[in-house]
This record gives structure tokens, C-alpha cells and sequence, in this order.
């Protein structure tokens, strides 16, 4: 790792901290925001150039907090010269470490604020706790930089009027529930487009778990955040598998197996078995469960599909929604039959919420494929990729239908 | 999720009292998507007269004066937006002023990204 790379992931890791202890002397989140992304390009600027800072987060707290206090505008000398001041003395910080990482939960608290959209959740979330720059989460989500500016200024806006304080919230589980939803849609945006030349998004996924990983440290005791890593981990694991070498999408069953990523299937199969032990359970819980008993089978031969429907049967119990059913759909298939899977995937037609989307046909298109009917399995294929907004799942389904021979 | 929204017009069959009144509109929405983060991109299109249709057919280019199709319709420019839902892109294409007169297309933005199978 270079150096350049070092001060980046100092910088990302401490920004969080940074803000809460800037925020808990100065209230105002908005311009405290500000000053801290302006602490960190200052760093980003002088720590290569007069080496690291024997203090480098109370040198961050000490310039984020002389910003807000002059009202962030100055001019470039004197910056330059507060950035000098702030090395040869640095703010020794003496906090409790317990009260820094609340801190840190309640600054995701604040930025996973209910009044909030949830890509503005995310974005806010990116920027304030994953320190990344306005410019790498519009590269990321492939939009303009002004753009992406202003989802920001207006989320901080929206969180200003909405009243909120950096304190801890009444209603803290629902909103550990936002928070949670917020880290998976970060992971998901990354993991979904893992392959090819989007290498920027790849690396959501990274910073989608090393935010899971921090939220597991500040509450350990709560089974959903630790079934939440455990998914994360679990999927991550498949990533190099699940894409071939021209970027096609390469479907559970025919991935190599050998490929998959063995450290992170252990980490994440004992976090879920701990959790799984002694807590409530949860969909991300049962979720990474099901992960993990796909990441214990050697060949895809080797499946307990058994436990999988048990699974499935079981978030259907707790969270029940189309999506989830289409999943019990394939294990139904894989235990009793396509026939049977087939009867389940038909009480789905009448859903408003999946019956025209494409993971409907597309597993239709898979049964029908198992129960030996290559016609109504390649017309299914066809219409699934002709719904799809996903280029390289139509590019998939595609082969799909093609494979099999018209007659 | 990524709407591009296509304008349609007829521009011989535009109300020129209403030519004001449609431009504010315009700018109050644009201003509106700008301030929310939504707004991707846009532009409008010089008149579909100094278009030039081209075609290869059998290794030959052949390029063609105007539009290919004669319609009185005709593609005028486009907005992108990255909104939450289908839904807040229709009602964005609703209150563009051409949808008064024309037709505003929405249709969904490809990714590469996808879900595992």
C-alpha cells in the first residue's frame, strides 16, 4: 500500500470521528460538514508534504473546528497558515473512547434521518461518515458533481429543518433499521456492478462493510447489525466467481466454487452462527444464514436446499413480500421439483409488486427450463430480458433463451 | 434510477401566445430538479430540418437530408434524471409544458450492474 493510499484510509476512517467531536462543541451540522470534507483536502494537501501528524485526528478536530469558527471563508494564506499552527500544536484529544464511538452511531443516526430520501440518506451517509469527496460519490453513482452537490446541501437543509439534534434519537431501533438498509443499498450499488471498468463502484462495496464493521463494533449485541456484516461478507466472498472474464453474469450454480473467497466465508458463517444462537431473529440474520449454507457446499451438489427452504419459510414468516417468496420459489424447486415450484410461482401472477418484473420470468423461464417444456422456458427468458434495466442481465437472459434450440 | 425523458413537439403547432409562459415553466422546473439533485443532464435539439438520417446498408453509408420518419411530431430535445421511482420521473415528464402540446416519452436508463441469479 502506498503512501497516498495510507493517509486515504487514515483520512476515511477518521472523518467520522472527526465530525462528531466537531459537531458535539458546534452544533450546526451543515457547516460542520463542510469544514470537516475541508480539514480532510487540507490534510490530503499537507500531511504527504510535512509528514504525518503525531496527533493526525486532533489535527483534523483543530483545523475542521478553527473553519466553522471563522466562518469557514478565508483566504489561501491563511489557510495555509492555520494548516502550519495546527501541526505544531496539536489537540491531544482525551475523550472517552465509549462517548467517541456514540458519537459516531449518532452521526449515523443523523444522516439516516427518516425526512430524508434514501439516496440522499445514502449520499449523506457516504460523505459525512465514509469521508469520501463529493466528486468520488458522483463517480460512483454516475452522476454530475453538481449534481450530487446538491442532494447534499439539500439533505443537510432537510435535516436542519426537520429539527434534528445530535443526540440520541426516541425511536433508535427503527432508526438502526435506516441505518442498516442505508449500509445495504451502499453495499448492493457496489456489489451489483463489481465487474468491468466500474472499479470506483467496487469500491462501495468495500466501504459498505467496513461501515457494517463499525456499526458491529458500537453495537455487537444487536443480532441484525451482525446478521447484516455476515451477509455482506458471505456475498462479498462470491464476488470474483459471479462474473466471467468478459463481464457476463455467471448464475449461483455454475460459478467456481474455488474461487470463492474461503476467509471471508468463515468469518462471516461464525458471525452468523453466533448471532443466530441467543438473539431475535431477523431478516439480514436469516438472510446471511442462507448465504452461509450455500458458502458451506463444496459443489453445487452438495446444497442443503433442505435448511434453504426451512430459511426461506422462515423470513417469509418474519418479512413476507413477493421477492421473498420468488426465493422460496427456486428452493421449493430444488427440493420437491419444478412442478411444485411452479404452483408457487403462480400465486405471484395476481401480485402488483412483481408481476411484471423481470426475476418473475426469469424463473419461470428456469423451471419450465428443469421440467423439460424449451419452448415456454424460452419465450419466459425472452420477455424476462425484455423487462430487465440491467445490460448485462439481459445479456445473460439472452443466452439463456438462445441455448435453447427453437423447434 | 435513471429516467431519459424525451420531449416531443410539433413545432409549427406551438401556440405563440403561450411561448412565455412555457419557458417559465421550463425554467421553474429545471431550477427545481438542479435544486433537488436530480437533474442529470438535458438539451434541446436544433430543428429535426437540419437533421441528417444515415443508414450503412451493405457496407455503403447513405446519409439522407431530415428525419426518417414524417411525422409532425418531432423529437425536440431530451432531459436525464435520476429520481427514486418511476413514478417521480412521470411526474416530472407530466409537468414539462410540451407534454401540453406533444408527447414526453419516459423510458429507463440501462445498467451494467445486476442482481446475482
Amino acid at each position: 500500500m502506498s503512501e497516498h493510499e495510507l493517509n486515504e484510509d487514515l483520512l476515511r476512517e477518521l472523518a467520522p470521528q472527526v465530525l462528531a467531536a466537531v459537531l458535539r462543541h458546534h452544533g450546526d451540522f451543515g457547516r460542520c460538514e463542510d469544514a470537516v470534507q475541508e480539514a480532510l483536502s487540507a490534510a490530503a494537501i499537507e500531511w504527504p508534504r510535512s509528514g504525518l501528524p503525531d496527533y493526525p485526528r486532533g489535527w483534523l478536530i483543530t483545523v475542521a473546528s478553527r473553519r466553522v469558527i471563522d466562518g469557514i471563508r478565508s483566504d489561501q494564506a491563511r489557510r495555509h497558515r492555520e494548516e502550519a499552527a495546527a501541526a505544531d500544536q496539536p489537540l491531544v484529544s482525551n475523550e472517552d473512547p465509549a462517548l467517541a464511538a456514540d458519537d459516531t452511531l449518532l452521526l449515523l443516526f443523523l444522516c439516516c434521518h427518516p425526512a430524508l430520501s434514501p439516496s440522499a440518506q445514502v449520499a449523506l451517509t457516504l460523505r459525512a461518515v465514509g469521508g469520501l469527496t463529493t466528486a468520488a460519490i458522483a463517480s460512483a453513482f454516475l452522476v454530475p458533481e453538481a449534481t450530487m452537490a446538491q442532494r447534499i446541501v439539500r439533505a443537510k437543509a432537510t435535516v436542519k429543518a426537520a429539527g434534528a439534534r445530535f443526540e440520541p434519537p426516541e425511536d433508535r431501533d427503527a432508526r438502526l433499521g435506516v441505518v442498516l438498509r442505508v449500509l445495504y443499498l451502499v453495499f448492493n450499488e457496489g456489489y451489483t456492478t463489481s465487474s468491468g471498468p466500474d472499479l470506483q463502484r467496487a469500491e462501495l462495496t468495500h466501504l459498505a462493510i467496513r461501515l457494517a464493521r463499525m456499526l458491529h463494533a458500537l453495537v455487537p449485541d444487536d443480532g441484525e447489525v451482525t446478521g447484516l456484516l455476515a451477509l455482506m461478507l458471505l456475498t462479498d466472498a462470491r464476488r470474483a466467481a459471479r462474473t466471467g472474464p468478459d463481464g457476463d453474469l455467471i448464475a449461483l450454480w455454475d460459478q467456481d466454487r474455488g474461487a470463492w473467497d474461503e476467509a471471508l466465508i468463515a468469518e462471516g458463517t461464525a458471525l452468523i452462527e453466533a448471532a443466530l444462537l441467543d438473539r431475535p431473529l431477523g431478516p439480514y440474520q436469516l438472510q446471511a444464514a442462507i448465504a452461509a449454507v450455500h458458502g458451506a457446499a463444496a459443489h453445487e451438489r452438495d446444497t442443503d436446499w433442505r435448511q434453504v427452504l426451512d430459511l426461506y419459510g422462515l423470513l417469509d414468516g418474519i418479512a413476507p413480500g413477493p421477492m421473498v417468496t420468488l426465493n422460496r420459489v427456486v428452493a421449493v424447486s430444488m427440493v420437491h421439483g419444478p412442478q411444485s415450484a411452479l404452483a408457487l410461482l403462480a400465486t405471484l401472477d395476481d401480485d402488483d409488486r412483481i408481476k411484471d418484473h423481470h426475476r418473475l420470468y426469469a424463473v419461470r423461464g428456469h423451471l419450465l427450463e428443469d421440467a423439460g417444456k424449451l419452448d415456454a422456458a424460452r419465450a419466459a427468458y425472452v420477455e424476462a430480458a425484455q423487462r430487465t434495466t440491467s445490460q448485462t442481465e439481459r445479456r445473460y437472459l439472452e443466452q439463456r433463451a438462445r441455448r435453447l434450440p427453437e423447434r | 434510477m435513471k429516467f431519459m425523458l424525451l420531449i416531443y413537439n410539433n413545432p409549427a403547432a406551438l401556440p405563440a401566445g403561450e411561448l412565455e409562459a412555457i419557458s417559465q415553466d421550463v425554467d421553474t422546473l429545471i431550477e427545481e430538479l438542479q435544486g433537488s439533485g436530480e437533474l442529470v443532464g438535458g438539451d434541446g435539439l436544433a430543428d429535426s430540418s437540419l437533421a441528417k438520417t444515415v443508414r450503412v446498408r451493405d457496407g455503403a453509408p447513405a446519409t439522407t437530408d431530415g428525419p426518417f420518419l414524417e411525422a409532425k411530431e418531432q423529437l425536440a430535445g431530451y432531459l436525464m434524471v435520476d429520481v427514486e421511482s418511476l413514478a417521480r420521473a412521470t411526474e416530472i415528464a407530466a409537468r414539462w409544458p410540451d407534454a401540453r402540446h406533444g408527447a414526453m416519452e419516459v423510458r429507463a436508463v440501462m445498467s451494467a450492474g445486476a442482481d446475482d441469479v
